[in-house]
């Protein structure tokens, strides 16, 4: 589990996160849905760190994140896995190479131990037979499946993806969602996934928060999505025309 | 400035903190010294064999229809490459090719979030990236000064040869007389101090590249011309104290 409690950034007199509380839950998919812009990458980036607040508090499982030292924070930091919204593999490095490495620098496995572990994970993103290319031979939606490999390898108790499968075509989209929903549920993970796209909300969407110019508007699960009242929210789920008409065919459901 | 330099010593701080591994350190610094050291024996070689052979040649018409004897320019050409060019006109050399490519590769890393990825897997990114550059660089540069002043000689006596100078045998004379060992003590401590500016100065700029590919290339800039400046500086101040 996951607290954030009243974290503000700004940059400078441009306020991206107004006051933001909420509670991720473990073992579950926590989804933060919002328009580009509205600071999720950023919220993101808060929660693990890479970005300093200005002010508030966030606890790993009680651990008090923000106050602990450098070292602690390494530390902690070995139990997440993340993958970056432009997926940030190592581009001197083979995909093999990419996904053993956080398995080289903590473990002291035999190569035969890490190989199969790193087989392993490439298989649970549908990838096969890439070990020995580069990341820029490989197209963006493999670039992410890599990036996804290499955020699992460890076990992590903290799984975070920013925008899993933007870029991705529907179908690879839905493997994705389905993949990192299973390992959070296989192994009682929390899970938090950056996305704006209503099909993953639907997909996998057990806990919906809904950031809007950096407030949290909204939160709840994928069924309140669709029958919420909150017009900043309705805007955002609805804004494609598909969406409407499908909306407009449903009897109203009493809200 | 204040600011920057405030910056620099605690990436310092972060870089010489204890390496997790040290074996995966140990093999990116012998990564390093093929990729900084050895690659830059090609550029190395050329420029010495052309600076030695003109600082002979300058050296001569100087001195044309003097009463000083020929072979204190082959002296002359020796004490000008072991105490100067050998280590400060490389060192200016390797800045531009060395420093440019540390602070691309690292902006680079940066701009793509590969730093934060290192990070995020508990990775001391300053230490991982930038101590085996700057270990590998301390390390290989005295090589290649060394390197340079062979060279550079050997293409002063080649340039004698070929004008007709002045006699091979009186730039042998030359070379060898009044010999100051301390001389190449003086170049490789001034090469040492160098090497660590050269990677230290390149890999903070591209270390905190904010932006895109543009910054990177900016910062590239920046790592040269402060290393530059730097080397310039350090051997004022390592002159005064060395030989004076
Ligand atoms: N380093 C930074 N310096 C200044 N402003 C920034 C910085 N990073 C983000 N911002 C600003 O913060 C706001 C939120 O950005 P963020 O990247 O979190 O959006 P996002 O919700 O992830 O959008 P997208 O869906 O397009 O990825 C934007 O207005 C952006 O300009
Ligand atoms: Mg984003």
């Amino acid at each position: 589990m996951i607290v954030v409690e009243n974290i503000f950034k700004s940059f400078g007199n441009e306020t991206v996160l107004d006051d933001i509380s909420v509670t991720f839950e473990k073992g579950k998919t926590n989804l933060i849905i919002g328009r580009s812009g509205s600071g999720k990458t950023v919220l993101m980036k808060s929660i693990v760190g890479l970005i300093e607040v200005d002010s508030g508090a966030i606890y790993f499982d009680g651990r008090d994140f923000i106050h602990m030292s450098l070292k602690e924070k390494q530390e902690l930091r070995k139990e997440m896995g993340m993958l970056f919204q432009g997926a940030a593999l190592f581009d001197s490095l083979t995909v093999e190479e990419n996904v053993i490495f956080p398995l080289q620098m903590f473990t002291d496995k035999s190569h035969e131990e890490k190989i199969e572990r790193v087989n392993f994970c490439l298989k649970r993103v549908n990838l096969e037979n890439v070990n020995r290319l580069f990341p820029a031979e490989l197209s963006g939606g493999m670039k992410k499946r890599v990036a996804i490999a290499r955020a699992i390898v460890q076990n992590p108790k903290y799984l975070f993806c920013d925008e899993p499968n933007s870029g991705l075509d529907p179908k690879t989209a839905l493997v994705i969602d389905d993949l990192i929903s299973e390992i959070t549920h296989e192994y009682n993970i929390t899970t938090i996934v950056n996305t704006h796209d209503m099909n993953s909300v639907m997909e996998i969407g057990e806990k919906v928060v809904f950031i809007y110019e950096g407030l949290k508007c909204w939160e709840g699960t994928k069924d309140d999505v669709l029958i919420s009242d909150n017009t900043y929210l309705n805007d955002f789920v609805f804004a494609s025309n598909l969406a409407k008409k499908i909306r407009d065919l449903q009897p109203k459901q009493g809200n | 400035m204040i600011v920057n330099f405030g910056r620099y010593l605690i990436l310092m701080y972060r870089v010489f903190s204890k390496p997790e591994k040290f074996r995966i350190y140990f093999r990116e610094t012998i990564r390093e010294i093929e990729n900084l050291g050895l690659n830059s024996i090609g550029i190395v070689i050329i420029i010495s064999i052309f600076i030695g052979a003109v600082i002979t040649l300058q050296t001569r018409y100087n001195l044309e229809s003097s009463w000083i004897p020929l072979y204190l320019i082959g002296l002359t050409a020796r004490d000008t490459i072991l105490l100067e060019f050998s280590s400060t006109m490389v060192g200016l050399i390797l800045a531009g090719k060395v420093g440019s490519n540390i602070a691309s590769e690292i902006g680079h890393m940066r701009i793509t979030e590969q730093i934060d990825a290192l990070e995020m897997m508990g990775i001391n990114s300053a230490s991982y990236l930038i101590l085996p550059k700057m270990v590998a660089a301390m390390f290989f540069n005295p090589f290649l000064t060394v390197i340079s002043m062979v060279v550079g000689i050997f293409g002063g006596w080649i340039a004698a040869i070929v004008t007709g100078a002045l006699s091979s045998a009186d730039y042998i004379y030359g070379v060898q007389y009044w010999f100051i060992p301390f001389y190449i003590t003086y170049a490789l401590v001034k090469t040492v101090v160098y090497a660590f500016i050269i990677t230290s100065v390149s890999a903070y700029y591209g270390y905190y590249v904010q932006g895109g590919a543009l910054e990177v290339g900016r910062a590239s800039t920046k790592g040269v011309v402060y290393s530059s400046i730097l080397i310039l500086l350090t051997d004022v101040i390592l002159t005064q104290l060395m030989l004076a």
